[in-house]
């Protein structure tokens, strides 16, 4: 329970900058998910607050003291590995006690909370196994089991998901958003799975080359992201980009490419105004295109040629081609098309963005 | 990381670091300015106003001169050379096939057979070498290079083997299936497929082998008696030596150039080595 | 299949086993053979039981030869293993010319033993030691210390010499063991409140100790047998004080000549031998198994 306040940070590794200026306020008892591309510095900014990486400027502070200079056991905090780091010579039950021994608790205190954290999570059958003995998820609640043992003030998560399969992902997922609301403790979650970050976080900061990017409630992010970066990362199947150039003609805006050419919806048009006669990037999410129908009004549909199509189950994948651009549209199940055949897409003229082609911010 | 002040890192690494450095390579810099020491200042006393250990300020080669022409000394590096060469291929060849049969094949004696192998590491030459010197003797190969090329290899067959067998196990199965099931016998794809993939381990274990075959003294000790035929180690310990009087000079001429070799080959090959000797640890 | 396997397994470990059969195993059994007989050089002598193993037992150098043996034995390998362990902790980290470092640190152990031992021998001569002139300089001492001279000292500059020699191969060998420890357990520790030593004592060490095991079970076997270091130090002297094993054989069986005591005196040191062997199979059975 606790506040976490980054305030200028900074890491460089000789020549390398890993993390640039980053400014970040956690509320207490938030669960702010860390996401981007591997390399975009969010694991070291992790670390820094941990106590594992030096900070090269600027101040981490914990519940408004300054941690800079702290050593991590003294921090109050404690971490869920990616690998889990369980050690391997101990039992379960003294993974889990381990920091409470170094810590100096009675051994009453400490067999209480590792056992009513191993009911929690479910492990109190394995607390005598040693860690070779069990499966993935095992050891992920193991670990998990060793970090909230603890009763730390802040939650640090590196990737904890990423080593176990498809299913056990979501089931974990689930279970981690169960704990924490249990719980209750302010937590940093770091992962580069957009899922994730969407699924589990009260607030999603996305970083890229050292730079928080956007930070802010996951639908947020969704439907207002500031740039390019953003949309493409956030949802999937990612955001369809075209290159259009922005023509006034029959009395408003439309963009034009090759194949496509559709009008600007009045909400947009005041910002896109002062491209006319440029170029500007378009961005829309595959759910915001679907077949057109007679009610779609012309200007919002255009012509497309089925290249591959993806049956999902409870929806199906086209992967279509306008003119020279290919896209990704997602229908209704129950739409019949076949490849190479043409069909008629329509955008939803709320959900459509334009970013500017050089700084990549959004329009 | 894990860590605090600047000077925490001096004090806990840097000092200890730079001692054990100096400790571990001070005895080769004193072979070295021994080497080139004039015998007028080498003879002097440790408390003598003059002695200045550190340096020479007239470094000479006569003790170079003197035990390269006056001495056997290019006798015993050859003989030696040729030595552990002779020995190292021996073991290698036997270690190579012994090492993959003992990883690869099933057969009713395999671990039998392995711990036989390593159980030899009970009979060290020094206890086996008074009864060798008579067989060596009896064999007719007393004082010449073949009674070492011949027992060298028992102590370096058994590592060579346990580091192939460690490598070979690294080698998927599947490569030398994927070659029978292309035509090859089980010969074939020993020798084509599997070999080659595991020659970076036959390098480490050869450079160990020869490294190890410089450094055995006992036997050579005791298998040879003209001065022709010793070996550098011996040749140096009992040919520089006249009596009591000890020439400092050549012998630590002898002692580095002795040392030459072996850190050559090392020092081109040092991953090789390393990898040698922890894979012989952790195998 | 298989027997074509069994086949060709025979004739890959046939080159193997019959160098050792020859040079192993027959002059093992030769030499129990020898002890129990009365050769000298140039007799073959007849059989005379366990004579010259009670004959050795009496003679008071081969009691201290075996006190030495197990003392020289057991005090370097403490040493070595602790200077090993620190140097393959101080090695484990990363600092500039890491590359380096590791390759000098390990000549000790790469240039031929006697060679170096010859370079300690003159470090230590009593007339020119620059050791003298250090302990002089800082005004330790007045007179000469008699490193190899001095019955009390021999041993314990022959020590010196054999941990100074064998500190790189458990550096490095231990260095190989550290690496293969996850270091996400040292940051788990540090986060889960132990300091540099509790991190060492909880976590390094009972993951190192197979490695440790294994490194320390095969140099107490080479050390054991040690000649070399004796031989050229000290002789065995001064006055019959630093033999070992090893070196009184040698003395006893070519030295002077009595092969069958000598031979004796060698085989002497195979009990402990095996016990140190037998622990060392059981062991590694043990950690495989598990």
């Amino acid at each position: 329970m606790a506040k976490v306040l980054l305030k200028d940070l900074n890491k460089k590794y000789d020549e390398i900058h890993a993390v640039k200026n980053v400014n970040l306020e956690i509320r207490d008892r938030e669960f702010v998910v860390l996401v981007g591309p591997s390399g975009c510095g969010k694991t070291t900014t992790l670390r820094m607050v941990a106590g594992l990486e030096e900070i090269s400027s600027g101040e981490i502070s914990i519940d408004g003291r300054v941690v800079n200079d702290l050593a991590p056991m003294d921090r109050d905090i404690a971490m869920v590995f990616q690998n889990y780091a369980l050690y391997p010579h101990m039992s379960v039950y003294d993974n889990m006690a381990f920091g409470l021994r170094m810590r100096k608790f009675d051994k009453p205190e400490i067999e209480r909370r590792v056992r009513r954290s191993a009911e929690i999570l479910g492990i109190h059958a394995l607390l005598e196994r040693k860690p070779r003995q069990l499966s993935g998820g095992q050891r992920q609640r193991v670990a998990l089991g060793r970090a909230i043992v603890r009763n730390p003030r802040v939650f640090l998560f590196d990737e904890p998901l990423s080593n176990l399969d498809a299913a056990l992902r979501v089931q974990m997922r689930v279970e981690l958003k169960r704990l924490h609301n249990r719980l209750e403790t302010t937590a940093i979650y770091v992962t580069h799975d957009q899922v994730e970050a969407m699924t589990l976080g009260d607030r999603v900061v996305v970083m890229k080359d050292g730079v928080v990017q956007q930070e802010g409630e996951p639908l947020e992010l969704y439907g207002r992201p500031v740039n390019r970066f953003v949309a493409s990362f956030i949802g999937s199947p990612a955001m369809n980009f075209v290159e259009v150039a922005i023509i006034p003609a029959d009395g408003g805006l439309w963009a034009d490419a090759a194949g496509l050419r559709i009008k600007i919806p009045s909400k947009k048009q005041e910002a896109v105004q002062r491209y006319a006669g440029r170029r500007v990037v378009l961005g829309v999410r595959p759910e915001a295109l679907r077949v057109a129908s007679g009610a779609d009004p012309a200007e919002y549909a255009f012509d497309t040629a089925v290249e591959v199509v993806e049956p999902l189950g409870n929806e199906i994948l086209l992967d279509v081609r306008a003119g020279a651009h290919a896209m990704v549209a997602r229908v209704d199940p129950a739409t019949r098309v076949r490849v190479h055949e043409k069909v008629r897409l329509a955008f939803d003229p709320e959900r459509l963005h334009f970013f500017d082609p050089g700084s990549e911010a959004a329009i | 990381m894990i860590e605090g002040a600047k000077w925490k890192k001096w004090l806990w690494f840097y000092l200890p670091m730079g001692m054990f450095i100096l400790a571990l390579l001070f005895p080769f810099y004193w072979m070295l300015v021994t080497t080139v020491r004039p015998d007028s200042e080498l003879y002097r006393p440790w408390n003598h106003p003059l002695y200045s250990p550190f340096w020479t300020s007239h470094p000479t080669l006569e003790h170079v001169k003197n035990l390269l022409y006056e001495t056997l000394f290019g006798v015993w590096m050859w003989n030696t050379m040729f030595i552990a060469l002779a020995a190292t291929l021996i073991s290698l060849f036997c270690g190579v096939i012994a090492g993959y049969a003992l990883a690869r094949l099933k057969f009713r004696y395999a671990g039998l057979l392995g711990t036989a192998i390593f159980i030899t590491y009970l009979v060290p030459q020094t206890l086996l070498f008074i009864p060798l010197a008579d067989i060596i003797r009896d064999y007719r190969i007393g004082d010449t290079p073949w009674a070492l090329i011949l027992t060298y290899p028992t102590f370096l067959i058994p590592f060579c083997t346990w580091l192939m067998m460690g490598y070979f196990k690294t080698i998927p199965k599947e490569l030398e299936e994927c070659a029978r099931i292309d035509g090859a016998t089980r010969w074939q794809a020993m020798l084509y497929i599997v070999f080659p993939i595991a020659v970076p381990g036959i390098l480490s274990a050869g450079i160990f082998a020869f490294t190890l075959s410089w450094n055995e003294f006992i036997y050579a000790l005791v298998f040879l008696s003209s001065p022709e035929q010793k070996t550098v180690p011996v040749g140096v310990v009992s040919e520089l030596i006249r009596g009591d009087v000890f020439f400092w000079g050549p012998l630590m001429a002898g002692a580095l150039i002795g040392s030459v070799p072996v850190a050559i080959v090392y020092s081109f090959f040092v991953e090789y080595y390393v990898t040698g000797m922890t894979g012989s640890v952790k195998g | 299949m298989l027997e074509r396997e069994g086949a060709l397994a025979f004739w890959l470990l046939v080159p193997t086993l019959a160098l050792l059969t020859l040079f192993i195993a027959y002059p093992f059994v030769r030499g129990v053979w020898l002890s129990l007989t009365n050769a000298v050089v140039g007799e073959p002598g007849h059989f005379i039981g366990l004579r010259n193993f009670t004959k050795i037992f009496d003679d008071s150098i081969f009691r201290t030869a075996a006190l030495n043996t197990f003392v020289y034995t057991g005090v370097t390998t403490v040493f070595k293993l602790a200077l090993g362990l620190w140097l393959a902790l101080l090695l484990n980290r990363h600092f500039r010319g890491k590359a380096w470092v590791r390759a000098f640190i390990l000549l000790p152990f790469i240039i031929p033993t006697v060679l170096s031992t010859l370079a300690w021998k003159w470090m230590f001569d009593p007339t020119f030691s620059v050791f003298n002139w250090l302990f002089w300089k800082l005004s330790i001492i007045n007179s000469r210390i008699n490193w190899l001279g001095d019955p009390e000292l021999a041993m314990a500059s022959i020590m010196t010499v054999n941990v100074w020699r064998g500190v790189p191969f458990y550096a490095i060998s231990l260095l190989a063991g550290l690496q293969t420890i996850n270091p996400d357990l040292h940051e788990a520790a540090a986060i889960d409140g132990a300091n540099r030593w509790q991190r060492f004592w909880h976590v390094t060490w009972p993951l190192l100790l197979p490695v440790t095991m294994v490194v320390v079970l095969f140099s107490i076997i080479q050390t054991f047998a040690d000649f070399q270091l004796v031989y050229v130090l000290t002789g065995g002297g001064p006055a019959n004080a630093t033999h070992l094993f090893a070196t009184y054989a040698y003395q006893i069986g070519i030295g002077t000549g009595l092969l069958s005591e000598g031979a004796a005196i060698s085989l002497a040191m195979f009990p402990a031998l095996l016990l140190v062997v037998v622990f060392q199979l059981w062991y590694i059975r043990r950690v495989e198994n598990r």
